[in-house]
């Protein structure tokens, strides 16, 4: 029965959408955080969602012809953000490099809060489009018992 | 006297597989609402149950007309193989979305929780019809 299949979509939509809070958390946490170069600069991580059909998701089973309505979604992998980190001239700072500059990570709290409602919006989606599957399940089950 | 359930159930059972085929091709919009690319689909529920219904319909007025309940049993044999086989695949048709986004991405979340809601609300009607039968069933069955 197809409403079965809503538990595995729904599910993968609801993990992907923690992944994503979970960055959003990492991102927030250090959008303070400073560092003695460039390089080692915090650098916001934003993860990569790709639609996958559900049964390719567990380990050993092949694609699903007959699921050709099966679209759920998994993380593709976690990417750093480009954007380059900003100096701020700290000579107090006991990180700051030869010149007296501290380098800032590039998250912008703006764009990470936008996120998180982004994320916790599609997370209740998720959420209420299984509790409405389940409802209807139950209520099939209970089909002519009085 | 054979009394042939599938008939006397009608298109209903089909309707409920087609509205389960939907929820699952709108659950699949709604998860994949921020995934870049994606693009949302819908079942075109007409052709989808036209595909099950001029069997259902047919044999309904086979048995009415005839008014003979084993005539439409014979008959039936070929309309649940037919109906049998029915997949989605063929019914799936790409929503046009009504504003382009930068990412490719042509889900509508409220669109596709309202769409959701609605087929929920029709599963939970055509629910109702089969247990309307049902009940009519057992009251020919006790007599009371």
């Amino acid at each position: 029965m197809a409403l079965f299949n809503i538990f595995d979509i729904a599910g993968s939509g609801m993990s992907a959408e923690s992944v994503r809070l979970n960055t959003v958390a990492s991102n927030l946490a250090n959008a303070d955080s400073v560092s003695s170069s460039p390089t080692t600069a915090y650098k916001a991580r934003y993860p990569v969602f790709q639609a996958i059909q559900s049964s390719l998701m567990s380990p050993g089973t092949g694609a699903d012809p007959t699921r050709a309505a099966d679209a759920a979604v998994q993380v593709r992998g976690i990417v750093e953000s480009t954007a380059a980190a900003t100096a701020s001239y700290q000579p107090g700072n006991p990180l700051a490099d030869a010149n007296g500059y501290v380098y800032n990570s590039n998250v912008n709290v703006v764009e990470q809060m936008a996120d998180m409602i982004s994320a916790s919006r599609s997370y209740q989606n998720d959420a209420q489009v299984l509790e409405t599957s389940k409802s209807l399940m139950l209520d099939t089950l209970k089909l002519a018992q009085g | 006297m054979p009394l042939d359930l599938n008939a006397y159930l009608g298109i209903e059972p089909d309707a409920l597989k087609v509205y389960s085929q939907r929820a699952e091709v709108l659950a699949a919009n709604l998860a994949n609402a921020d995934t870049p690319g994606y693009q949302a689909r819908d079942i075109d529920f007409r052709a989808a149950l036209a595909a099950a219904g001029p069997q259902g319909n047919a044999l309904r007025q086979a048995a009415t007309s005839a008014n003979d309940l084993a005539a439409a049993g014979g008959a039936d044999g070929e309309a649940s193989t037919a109906t049998g086989d029915l997949s989605t695949e063929q019914f799936l048709k790409y929503r046009v979305p009504l504003a382009p986004s930068l990412d490719g991405n042509t889900v509508d979340s409220q669109m596709e929780e309202a769409q959701f809601a609605q087929n929920t609300v029709r599963f939970q009607a055509t629910l109702t019809f089969l247990e309307n039968r049902f009940s009519e069933l057992t009251t020919a069955i006790v007599g009371q």
